[in-house]
């Protein structure tokens, strides 16, 4: 379980980038967080990282807190970040290196057909799409086998069919070791796709303006209308959490009138 | 436009599955080979057409052969510097100078840059100093390291290690300073210690500007190393040059010069022969 107790981080600068945050997210629960710019989201996935330290409150996974980088809390950057003179399955065995090689190369040659990639392990980043690339990054953090797995806007850095592929994939691979994911996002559909909630953030400073649960059955249909109807909802509330004194429980009404803001996201 | 799923299309799917990434295929190495020829063959023609002009006017009277040696007497003297032992012994030691004062240079270049490249109040100390020292022309230290050293090894060598070592330490120096923060991180979020983050992230960056540096530093090496045996040696590539002024040998001149373009040439293919293995990984590399 992944608790955050009235995190807050303030930058030497003033910038309150985020204050003071209560969160709990179960174990093997997906989370999607989703907010404008500037709402403190990628501060967070730093401070549950161990990247940066909290000025206020802290990060605990189970019993555990966490105020440096942690075995027990892998992250996935929006770029791959693979270290280009390393061969793939070099890259994917990065963090477990103080692993016995047997159990190590068991680990990456499993991860390696997961995703996709059996064949390349010998072969150099540079060779791959970034897709491919992508996936790569994801099995290097989970071969580590994390309780907390942070995604900080992974794919939005491919175009729209890799995407869908990648999110796919992403699942297929939560399933197979269920860890808990924190996903940082700014695609609606993406998030609604992949999440068990969604946590819509509001800026100035970074707070939870809504916690949307999508009970949605897996796998989920993209084109139907139960997935429309929890896009439209998220939409609104993003659309509210960039109101000035907005009151989440108006974003959060599901009145059925087509607000022009949310058709412009 | 069709869409087509770029990420499960493997940039290198025509090598089979087990190849060694490699940039040029099997099927182009054959066709790599004869284009590799062919601009040698075309590099080549220049000088050769030169070396026949050359040969052709001194033989017909056109230029004067005591100044303008042609290409077969220079070759004789080559050949005959070669026969009895002297050339190697004047490229050993030319070689064993070159050796000395790019190891100095290197090793305090790399000490230095790596400081000053690590750590931002180190080069704020250094670097100003260092870079005042750089603008002075590296011959006007030639006196005053004679005046310190003597006139014998000492001397040279510190000459060539100062050539060596600022192409090194401006290299190490920036290289250092732009290895990209979000690979460190990396190493951060899989708590590499500090001695795993050189091994495995900071060292494994830098080697491409790495070698560049050695290699600039190895081509001051050989410009010093002149300067320095023609300021007074007994031996050396150098010294053939002075001895062939002197005496009035423009063939032993010339036969030093060509010496010291194939050995300069070959030090440097040796750097980048023994790092290749090391930056396979870099886009373009073998293409190069």
């Amino acid at each position: 379980m992944l608790t955050l107790t009235h995190l807050a981080k303030t930058y030497p600068n003033g910038t309150q980038a985020l204050g003071g945050i209560n969160l709990t997210v179960a174990a093997g629960e997906i989370v999607a967080v989703i907010g404008g710019s500037g709402c403190g989201k990628s501060t967070m996935l730093r401070l549950i990282a161990g990247l940066d330290h909290p000025t206020a409150g802290s990060v605990k996974v189970d019993d555990l807190v966490i105020d440096q980088p942690h075995p027990a809390v892998g992250v996935v950057f929006q770029e791959p970040r693979l270290l280009p003179w390393l061969s793939i399955a070099d890259n994917i065995g990065f963090g477990i290196t103080d692993l016995p090689r047997a159990e190590r190369e068991q680990r990456v040659s499993r991860a390696l057909t997961r995703i996709g990639l059996a064949d390349y392990g010998r072969h150099w980043p540079r060779e791959l799409s970034g897709g491919q690339a992508q996936r790569v990054a994801i099995a290097r953090a989970l071969v580590a086998q994390p309780k907390v797995l942070l995604l900080d806007e992974p794919f939005s850095a491919l175009d729209a069919f890799t995407r869908l592929s990648l999110q796919d994939a992403l699942l297929s691979l939560w399933a197979a070791q269920k860890p808990t994911l924190v996903l940082v996002t700014h695609d609606v559909q993406e998030a609604v796709a992949l999440a068990d909630r969604i946590i819509v953030m509001q800026p100035h400073p970074g707070r939870i303006f809504l916690d949307i649960p999508v009970d949605l059955p897996r796998p989920r249909d993209r084109l139907s209308d139960d997935f429309f109807r929890r896009e439209r909802q998220v939409l609104r509330a993003l659309d509210g959490s960039l109101t000035v004194d907005s009151d989440p429980a108006k974003a959060d009404a599901d009145n059925g009138q087509t607000n022009a803001a949310a058709m412009w996201w | 436009m069709a869409l087509t799923d770029t990420s499960d299309t493997p940039a290198e799917a025509r090598l089979g599955p087990d190849t060694v990434p490699q940039t040029s295929q099997p099927s182009e190495a054959s066709s790599g080979w004869a284009k590799s020829w062919q601009s040698l063959a075309i590099a080549v023609s220049l000088p050769v057409l030169i070396a026949l002009f050359w040969e052709a006017a001194v033989a017909l009277g056109w230029i004067e052969g005591r100044l303008m040696p042609p290409p077969s007497r220079i070759l004789g003297t080559l050949y005959d510097l070669a026969v009895n032992d002297q050339l190697w012994v004047h490229i050993s030691v030319t070689l064993g100078r070159v050796a000395a004062g790019f190891g100095l240079g290197v090793l305090a270049g790399t000490v230095l840059g790596a400081l000053a490249g690590y750590s931002g109040l180190a080069r704020k100390l250094l670097d100003p100093t260092l870079q005042g020292l750089r603008a002075v022309p590296s011959i006007a230290w030639v006196p005053l390291f004679i005046l310190w050293f003597g006139i014998f090894e000492e001397s040279k060598i510190a000459l060539i290690a100062v050539g060596v070592f600022f192409p090194v330490y401006l290299g190490v120096m920036a290289a250092i300073a732009s290895v990209d923060r979000k690979i460190v991180e990396v190493g951060r979020v899989f708590r590499l210690s500090p001695a795993a983050m050189v091994r495995r992230i900071l060292l494994p960056a830098i080697l491409p500007s790495y070698v560049i540096a050695l290699r600039s530093g190895l081509g001051l090496g050989w410009m010093f190393v002149v300067a320095a045996e023609l300021m007074g040696a007994s031996e050396g590539l150098g010294y053939l040059l002075y001895d062939g002024q002197q005496l009035g040998k423009p063939d032993q001149i010339i036969a030093a010069i060509l010496t010291f373009a194939v050995i300069g040439k070959l030090t440097d293919s040796l750097i980048v022969l023994v790092t290749r293995p090391l930056l396979a990984w870099q886009d373009g590399f073998v293409r190069q």
